[in-house]
């Protein structure tokens, strides 16, 4: 089944891969000579090639926010085009398992995703190399290897959201647009509806006799939190930041933060072991497994047990 | 000893949310013939001959298909069996060639062995000369031509054909049709053709069955049909007004 890869989607997908490898590369080139003047010896300076912010933004960022794109364009019309053009009738009818057609297309996406990202961070590390001159250690190694199965998840993850839609949709351009909407929806209008729902619960604006409700404003944090871990992508930005810079101690934001918390940051100023990070994260990457997997149940539910007439 | 039934039903039923589109369907088919399945649009063809090949479920009713049945077991049943859809799609960036090679990996036909049968079979249905194009500047013709190339790529015993001659021109129809005859001739090939277009169904068919909405009101061999139903012998009827007199009557 690995060829359904037809010759326009590899071609689109390879340019893909040189415009975001070459415009990382230059913004890195920029980022890089600016963070390292200044800085005494940074350590772990290898990593702030994903998480510098050069020019505009960081590779991290950047992935975070255009990553999901890379799964639309892979699975928006992965089943609905067969559909189309009349061949699934056809591939339903020759001798192989109505699920290894629903298998296969998860699975040659999950792939390319997999070759796109890995040849994108050694794009990057190569170009690095000469950069920085310093060749990274092993726990960089290692850190850079976690946040590679982090985004391959995460762009699984919408790689089976626009599947889902492209079984669900008999027309391409809707399951486009529909996977386009989730998209956004995500990255845009939940971190606005947090912030409106938290002040809804929350207000901080009323100014009391004696000041702000400290009491308020924290809770006000901990709604807008909570309900911005609903998206994904805020799920998959503070685990990825938190495994590539080892300076990160936590996911929460400042005000959240106890006191003792507080006081350790400060005082503390070392980087933290890679297992530490990771044990912060843990929870992160269980999410992000999980809602990869029950996308990709659901996809496979609706798939099996569509009458074959609508297909 | 005669020959084995490749298609076997008894009071096989599909039911579509309270719609019967089959209803209680009792038909056999023997090896080696050309069965042509008449009815009017809507009258349940289509979802009998999903039924067979597996690709829908009968809500009562037993089917087995070459000795297979294909609700418990649609691999073996699809193995053997091939299936032209009414109107065959293709991958329409890839030639003739490489659709054909598809099927044939799909079905587990390594290239080496694949590659002789793929040629052999477009110069079958003529389009050896075309092979190296894209599918999709080819005419609804060769696409249909294509179509049947497709499905003898697996050597079925058994072959559904679904409006096979929809869309040709006649001279392509003439052609469609005495192509048919050769591979049941020749390959000894069973060939289900469904189909409303009479005139042709008469020119092929062994035998045919008449199905309208969801029930088989006749089958048997045209003249026999004939004999009954118009009262007459010899060349002097067509199977339209046999199709009529039943139409009428339901």
């Amino acid at each position: 089944m690995e060829d359904q890869f037809s010759s326009t989607r590899f071609l689109l997908i390879s340019a893909l891969i040189v415009m975001v490898g070459v415009i990382v590369a230059s913004m890195v080139g920029m980022a890089i000579k600016e963070e390292v003047r200044g800085l005494p010896k940074p350590t772990l300076l290898f990593l702030l090639l994903f998480t510098a912010t050069g020019k505009f933004f960081s590779f991290a960022q950047f992935l975070g926010f255009f990553g999901p794109l890379i799964g639309i364009i892979l699975g928006f019309d992965s089943i609905n085009r067969e559909r189309v053009l009349r061949t699934l009738s056809k591939l339903v009818s020759q001798p192989i398992y109505r699920d290894s057609i629903i298998n296969a297309k998860f699975l040659s996406g999950v792939a390319v995703i997999t070759i796109i990202l890995v040849s994108i961070v050694l794009i990057i590390t190569g170009l690095g190399l000469p950069l920085t001159g310093i060749v990274p250690g092993a726990e960089e190694f290692w850190r850079l290897a976690i946040y590679l199965v982090m985004s391959i998840l995460y762009i699984s993850f919408w790689l089976g959201i626009s599947i889902l839609f492209s079984v669900i949709f008999r027309s391409t351009a809707t399951s486009a647009l529909a996977s386009l909407a989730v998209w956004i929806f995500f990255s845009f209008f939940i971190s606005l509806g947090a912030g409106f729902v938290a002040d809804a619960i929350a207000p901080i604006g009323q100014q009391g006799p004696g000041g702000v409700d400290p009491q308020m404003v924290l809770k006000n944090a901990k709604v807008q939190e909570a309900i911005s871990l609903f998206s994904p992508m805020t799920v998959y930005s503070e685990a990825t930041s938190t495994i590539l810079d080892p300076m990160r101690k936590t996911t929460s934001s400042l005000i959240l933060m106890g006191p003792l918390e507080r006081i350790s940051l400060s005082r503390f100023q070392s980087p933290l072991p890679l297992l530490q990070s990771l044990a912060i994260v843990m929870p992160h990457m269980v999410t992000l497994v999980a809602i990869t997997l029950l996308c990709f149940g659901v996809c496979y539910a609706v798939f099996m047990r569509q009458e074959i007439r609508t297909i | 000893m005669e020959t084995p039934w490749i298609i076997e039903t008894e009071e096989l039923t599909k039911k579509y949310d309270g719609f019967t589109a089959v209803d209680h369907l009792t038909l056999q088919i023997r090896e080696g013939e050309i069965f042509g399945f008449l009815g009017p649009n809507g009258a349940g063809k289509t979802t009998s001959l999903l039924m067979f090949l597996g690709l829908t479920e009968p809500s009562a009713g037993k089917v087995r298909v070459c000795g297979h049945d294909p609700a418990r077991d649609p691999l073996r049943v699809k193995e053997n069996v091939g299936y032209l859809p009414e109107n065959v799609g293709f991958y329409d960036d890839m030639t003739a060639r490489e659709n054909l090679r598809y099927v044939a990996r799909l079905n587990r036909i390594p290239d080496s062995v694949s590659s002789k049968k793929i040629d052999d079979l477009l110069q079958l249905v003529g389009l050896t000369e075309e092979a190296t194009k894209k599918v999709g500047t080819y005419s609804k013709g060769m696409r249909q031509r294509l179509g049947i190339a497709e499905v003898l790529v697996k050597e079925p015993k058994l072959v559904f054909l679904d409006e096979p001659t929809i869309g040709l021109d006649p001279d392509g129809t003439n052609r469609m049709l005495d192509l048919i005859r050769s591979l049941s001739k020749e390959k000894k090939m069973t060939v289900f053709f469904s189909s409303h277009l009479l005139e042709q169904v008469q020119r092929i068919c062994d035998r045919v069955g008449i199905m309208i909405k969801g029930n088989l009101v006749a089958v048997g061999p045209i003249q026999e049909l004939a004999k009954n139903k118009l009262g007459v012998d010899k060349e002097s009827y067509t199977l339209e007004e046999i199709y009529m007199k039943y139409f009428k009557e339901v």
